[in-house]
């Protein structure tokens, strides 16, 4: 199947900015289901609101456009009650952290196979530009004119600690790395979360002196680097790109099977 | 034990009625007193191959259960008072959206914590407006238990014929007291399953595009047709749309599939009304002290008789208007500060002949209380 | 049956005052074909702390499920005797354990004081079953519903393994009410 296949190209064009780098995402995600060659019938995609949220209308699956930072509270709905569907939920990080935080680190805890995708631009893009729980301290935003105070997460370590079983961070730069890390997320089976960083040169950018995309890009080029490579043993400072967590653990709707099995036993004898 | 009459408490009647109405995904969250629905389903539920999933808060339990009813099943949620206040984003999220669920709420006092342990009815006025937004919603109640089984069967057939959540609003006195459920035969009750669309594969379907009557077919997520879900106002295919047509029709279509079907949602009981003077409008566990009290003074040759409202959203102003036209004076019995009243008097020709008899301190309203008011109304005094 | 039976069962939690309630209630719904309510008090302990249960047993339709005055009232704590001697109906049952209420006024009601407990202790020695003893203590006593209906209705409520033993405390219960019935 093209790729255009996988789009509603009714509803372009799309509502995102020039240069941001959502759009480069939702390009990597095609890419990746074109390759796994996914039924479009069996793919639910799940998203709250935001900027990130709108990924959702653009695709030719089951589309639910939700509330914000309940889509992983909907996807499990979702997921359990039909467990074949390949459930794929985009968030902001206001989205996935902030409103949304609780949902995240459960649906992790139960190790639910949905795969997360955390769309991290450090901002509040559709509200204007406000900071988020991932800006971290010293960013300037529209409910920061003096800089922030606030500490950030990081998303690896939380989704690690909360118990997600497929962890991996890449950038909007690193496209193909993107598509790869997506296709082994969709396949790993649990609840997998993928971080890719992603430009708002609208409301980051220009109020960070970080410039327009191009700039951006180049920034995650030199500040990221891939876990065991030499640059970021000879650069510790740099962002860690790469996948941090691939293991088993029980998954959640494959145990409550095992319920329903011992349930409807225990019923009859 | 004879197989069809059980001594249970009202919460699970409530779950008898919900399995009965085929209940298959239950997500929910502990709060008393509505918690027995919860576990009796945890225990209920995967003997039929259903699901139960406890959520780690009431928004995600709310959450949950609509994107359940996504995928064709039939779905509900139980909570008490602090826990429907968060659930009223996703509710209103449901309405929007058109998806059946039905969630049941067990009323104690509020506001706030409130009074977790005791009776109250304090929840009407936020059933019906509790989500932000216009919209219209349908809410039903019930004072014993086996109305509270056929209202909660009536619940799921409303939510799969209107798509649209329906509350359940039940309250702890009910919820936590026993009596006799006999549980109709397979057949007995009618069920209503969801209208699925006829639309063949690779044929433009449109979700959100009703039919003449008013309904909209729906196809399960992982099914034929692949569409888009959002809480924006959106167009025939749900995709989003701020276009003022499209925006008043929906808002329209989302209103008025509600109420201008009032008289087929309408539910009630008559106690005896027949040529009664004096009318106890009631419903829930204090229609139980309503209709104890007119039985009494029926034996002594009063003309009291009860309306026992079985539906509070959308209100059945016309059948209040009709029963109580020849009243010498209405009672509002409830526990609250007259919730329903003010439905009642903006319902009746007389609003001053309207009067409340009302208890809010966690006790169930007894008959004595209720006779005390009607003395004075009599002008008969205390 | 010919009138209405209202029934106030007190005690403290964990004397299994409420399952008691249940199990009579239950007995006359589904065995005896009648109409039953029980309720009760209920506050945030679960363990400890003044219980009260309602019930109401009658061949016509139970509206109201409080019970103002019983004409049956069962009290296994001073507490509890304390506080709900007085509501008793004229001419009622007052049912107290002499283990754990000393009766120190008068009602206008035929008072029953047994050892129940002393009972279960000596021939059981398991207090779990205490309330079961009371149970067959009250029907023998009252004869409000059939001994077997009451026995069945334990016998679903309670683990297999523990049937014989809640017969024995039934069992010697019936007796010791019986030696009072009127």
């Amino acid at each position: 199947m093209a790729v255009q296949d996988y789009l509603r190209q009714r509803f372009f064009p799309h509502m995102w900015c020039p240069g941001c780098g959502h759009g480069t995402i939702l390009n990597a995600l095609i890419h990746s289901i074109e390759e796994l060659k996914l039924n479009k019938n069996e793919i639910v995609m799940v998203s709250g609101i935001g900027c990130s949220a709108r990924i959702s209308g653009y695709v030719d699956f089951h589309s639910l456009h939700t509330l914000h930072g309940r889509a992983l509270a909907f996807a499990t709905g979702v997921k359990l009650s039909r467990p074949h569907l390949n459930v794929l939920v985009p968030m902001g990080d206001g989205d996935a952290l902030a409103i949304g935080g609780n949902h995240f680190i459960h649906a992790a805890r139960r190790n639910i196979d949905i795969t997360a995708i955390v769309m991290n631009n450090r901002i509040y893009g559709m509200t204007g530009g406000q900071f988020s729980p991932l800006s971290g301290p010293g960013v300037k935003a529209t409910t920061a004119p003096y800089k922030t105070i606030d500490s950030s997460f990081d998303v690896v370590e939380l989704a690690k600690a909360a118990g997600a079983t497929f962890v991996a961070r890449t950038t909007a730069f690193h496209v193909k790395e993107c598509t790869e890390m997506l296709t082994k997320a969709i396949l790993h089976k649990g609840f997998s979360v993928v971080e890719i960083m992603s430009q708002c040169p609208t409301h980051f950018g220009r109020k960070n002196k970080e410039g327009d995309a191009v700039n951006m890009l180049g920034l995650y080029k030199d500040n990221t680097a891939k876990l065991g490579s030499k640059a970021l043993e000879e650069k510790p400072h740099l962002i860690p790109r790469g996948i941090f967590v691939e293991k088993e653990r029980p998954e959640y709707c494959e145990e409550y099977d095992k319920i329903i099995a011992y349930a409807m036993k225990e019923k009859i004898s | 034990m004879p197989k069809n009459i059980r001594f249970v408490q009202g919460n699970e009647a409530c779950v008898e009625g919900a399995l009965y109405a085929g209940l298959d995904f239950y997500a929910g969250y502990p709060i008393t007193p509505s918690t027995e629905i919860a576990e009796q389903l945890s225990q209920r539920l995967p003997e039929i191959g259903g699901k139960f999933i406890q959520m780690e808060d009431e928004i995600a339990s709310m959450c949950a259960i609509i994107g359940a009813s996504l995928t064709g099943k039939k779905v509900m949620t139980a909570t008490s008072g602090p826990g429907f206040s968060l659930k009223q984003e996703a509710i209103g999220y449901a309405c929007m959206t058109e998806i059946p669920c039905v969630i049941a709420n067990v009323q104690r006092g509020g506001p706030s914590t409130g009074n977790p342990t005791h009776v109250s009815q304090g929840d009407i006025n936020q059933a019906r407006w509790g989500t932000h937004g216009d919209h219209a919603i349908i809410a039903l109640t019930a004072s014993n238990h086996q109305d509270v089984f056929k209202m909660t069967v009536d619940a799921f057939n409303m939510a799969e014929t209107y798509r649209t959540p329906v509350i359940l609003l039940f309250d702890e006195a009910v919820g936590h007291m026993r009596e006799k459920l006999i549980i109709p035969e397979k057949g007995e009750l009618e069920i209503v399953d969801r209208l699925r669309t006829a639309v063949a594969k690779d044929v433009d379907y449109h979700p959100y595009l009703p039919r003449e009557d008013g309904r909209l077919p729906m196809s399960d997520f992982g099914a034929e047709h692949r569409y888009n879900v959002t809480g924006l106002f959106h167009d025939m295919w749900g995709f989003p749309s701020n276009n003022p047509k499209i925006v008043n029709e929906l808002l329209r279509h989302l209103v008025d599939k509600i109420e201008n079907n009032v008289q087929a949602i309408t539910r009630y009981k008559e106690h005896c009304l027949e040529d009664a003077e004096y009318i106890l409008v009631s419903y829930g566990s204090s229609a139980r002290s309503a209709i104890h009290l007119a039985q009494n003074r029926r034996n002594k040759g009063e003309k009291i008789g009860v309306l026992e409202l079985q539906s509070l959203w959308p209100f059945p102003t016309e059948l209040v208007k009709e029963k109580c036209s020849d009243a010498k004076a209405v009672l509002v019995v409830e526990m609250n500060m007259g919730q329903v009243l003010t439905q009642v008097k903006a319902a009746v020709k007389s609003p001053d002949r309207v009067f409340l008899a009302n208890r809010i301190d966690g006790q169930l309203i007894t008959p004595s209380n209720i006779k005390q008011l009607l003395r004075v109304i009599q002008g008969r005094g205390v | 049956m010919n009138s209405r039976i209202r029934m106030v069962f007190s005690g403290s939690g964990g004397q299994g005052v409420i399952t008691a309630a249940i199990i009579i209630a239950e007995a006359a719904v589904i065995y005896e074909g009648l109409n039953a309510t029980q309720s009760q008090s209920y506050g945030a302990a679960a363990r400890g702390g003044a219980t009260r249960s309602d019930i109401i047993i009658s061949d016509k339709e139970i509206n109201f499920p409080e019970v103002t005055q019983p004409n049956i009232l069962v009290c296994l704590t001073q507490e509890a005797y304390n506080t709900y001697s007085s509501i008793i109906r004229p001419g009622g049952i007052l049912l107290t354990d002499k283990r754990y209420v000393q009766t120190t006024r008068k009602v206008d009601a035929k008072q029953i004081e047994l050892p129940m407990y002393e009972t279960v202790m000596e021939k059981i020695g398991k207090p779990v079953v205490f309330n079961i003893c009371v149970l067959g203590a009250l029907i023998g006593l009252t004869e409000i519903l059939q001994a077997q209906s009451v026995m069945t209705a334990v016998a679903d409520r309670v683990p297999k393994d523990f049937l014989t033993m809640n017969n024995r405390a039934f069992d010697l219960g019936l007796v010791l009410g019986a030696q009072f019935r009127r």
